[in-house]
């Protein structure tokens, strides 16, 4: 065994916007280990979300992460419809569709501007950002904001979109996509893209099945799992459009996966802009009354899962995320071990992480060994009660 | 106004900062660097650094991880530096406030020179209020 050497990498580093800490072991050029430590941007949203209503709750968990705005009320509002039995209105599950897709490109874009950002392309990266600018301007005309749309509520959407906007916006779609397909283009055709990304961090299917791996990430690695195929929402059944799924696992399908999303994405927008229905926006809940309820969708990462908890009151008394990158991480276990460190850098963001949406509490022994649950914690701080109260001779 | 001051205003480098940000305010930063608002005709660069950087861009409601590494960090930087906070979440905590892990506003931790609100401000905003930096800089 060489010698190994221990680079440390974060966690307020240029590479990426978010902190987060890797710490790569390896020996010569060759990575053989990789930890993340993640804990930087914990904030305790879903602390917060219980203590307001479920109205209220929206504007929180829209803030879970600034790129899946969308995914994360989308979710938390299908998993309070789930409380109860209860119908959406046609007309807002077309608008959150739209919103969602939307929400796809231009994440997806972001990425693929990132993308080419760490390989030294800094081409890519201002091209691909300057055609994201059209996609949030579409948004715009849509929702009235560029990131955080605030147009989901409980029972439908808070916002309609008005028939004098529809015109436009399809214009808008219209007319990037030509400059998309372009982009798709290029990018399978340059060799310096394809040198860096061909066979570079190969996520098996075996690998992507066993680590639950989801999204782009696992379809990327020929796992055809979509929760908008699986078990549909809004109206994605009714409208046509095609799984994307690739068979390599590698750097280069991820991006190709991805781009061709966007235009799929965009498929479905006009489709769905183009046959609004006519109705209600809004089912107008009352109140939840007491259950348990959950809702997944399909984020541009993969599938994005809430768990809300009602006891009859108007604030949840539990609510649980589970963001996709929670899911996607370990892969790197399987990709990075065994790759040059100058590749670790594209790895690391071919599965798009989000470290926003992963921050939830996980508490370990300062080994590192082991891991506790809540419940652990709960049975820990028992115990400690125990043995003061037995110290001070209480009982 | 001290030459250091003087030199520093021609190019401004900035460091961006997050101090557990929901990422928007992130991006709405680079997107100011991307061709449609282009910050770098004023001589702005982002620096990869802290130890390169005039001017220091926080975003985020500062939670208990990264206010202590905040601090540190603004302790490294070379002197003058001038710090914006961006977002609402870095102004007051936003709607953070409530939070068991955001235990202060940055302000409290280090001082602060503009305030740009919005959740996420636009990139037009962002750059106005670094020009109104500069200007406020320029007329002390
Ligand atoms: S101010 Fe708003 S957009 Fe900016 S980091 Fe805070 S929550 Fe996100």
């Amino acid at each position: 065994m060489g010698k190994r050497t221990v680079v440390p990498i974060g966690p307020f580093h240029p590479l990426q916007e978010e902190p987060e800490f890797f710490t790569l072991t390896v020996e010569g050029e060759r990575v053989v280990d990789i930890d993340v430590r993640i804990g930087y941007n914990h904030r305790g949203i879903e602390k917060l979300s219980e203590r307001k209503n479920f109205d209220q709750s929206t504007f929180v968990i829209e803030r879970i992460c600034g790129i899946c705005s969308t995914s994360h009320p989308f979710a938390y509002t299908r998993a309070v419809e789930d409380v109860f039995p209860m119908e959406v209105p046609e007309r807002a599950k077309y608008i959150r569709t739209i919103i969602a897709e939307g929400e796809r490109i231009h994440s997806h874009l972001l990425w693929a501007g990132l993308a080419g950002h760490f390989l030294g392309y800094n081409t890519v990266f201002m091209w691909v950002w300057k055609l994201r600018e059209e996609i949030l301007d579409v948004m715009e005309i849509l929702s009235g904001n560029r990131n955080n749309y605030a147009m989901f509520k409980p029972g439908g959407v808070r916002r309609d979109i008005q028939e004098e906007d529809i015109g436009p916006a399809l214009a808008k779609i219209e007319s990037i996509l030509p400059t998309m397909d372009m982009l798709i283009a290029a990018i399978k055709d340059d060799p310096v893209i394809h040198a860096r990304t061909k066979g570079v961090g190969v996520l098996s299917e075996e690998a992507a099945i066993n680590f639950s791996a989801l999204g782009p990430t696992s379809r990327a690695s020929g796992v055809s799992r979509d929760v908008r195929v699986d078990s549909p929402y809004g109206v994605y059944d009714r409208v046509d459009w095609d799984m994307i799924v690739t068979e390599n696992g590698d750097v280069y399908d991820k991006v190709v996966v991805r781009m061709l999303e966007t235009i799929e994405s965009a498929r479905i927008m006009v489709q769905c802009l183009s046959n609004l229905p006519p109705g209600e926006i809004d089912a107008n809940i009352e109140s939840v009354p007491p259950g348990d309820g959950i809702g997944h969708i399909e984020a541009p990462r993969g599938e994005t899962f809430h768990f809300v908890r009602s006891d009859g009151t108007n604030r949840p008394v539990r609510h649980k995320v589970r963001a996709p990158t929670f899911m996607n991480l370990p892969t790197f276990k399987s990709t990075v071990v065994g790759e040059t460190v100058s590749d670790a850098t594209i790895i690391l963001a071919a599965i798009d992480p989000c470290y926003c949406c992963t921050e939830r509490v996980a508490v370990r022994d300062d080994k590192g060994k082991k891991i506790y649950s809540g419940t652990d914690l709960v049975e820990l701080s028992r115990k400690k009660t125990e043995r003061i109260m037995s110290r001070m001779g209480i009982r | 106004m001290s030459i250091k001051l003087k030199a520093l205003l021609k190019s401004p480098w900035v460091f961006h900062f997050s101090t557990g940000s929901c990422n928007n305010c992130d991006i709405e930063i680079l997107d100011c660097l991307t061709p449609r608002f282009d910050i770098e005709r004023f001589g702005m660069l982002l620096a990869g650094s802290i130890k390169h950087a005039d001017v220091l861009l926080v975003t985020g409601s500062c939670n208990r991880m990264s206010a202590d590494r905040l601090r540190k960090l603004y302790d490294q930087v070379p002197k003058p530096c001038l710090v914006v906070a961006i977002g609402e979440c870095s102004m007051s905590r936003g709607m953070f406030i409530h939070s068991y892990n955001c235990p202060v506003p940055l302000d409290h931790i280090v001082p602060v020179d503009v305030y740009i609100p919005g959740c996420p401000p636009k990139p037009e905003a962002i750059i106005a209020g670094v020009v109104k930096l500069i200007e406020k800089v320029r007329s002390s």
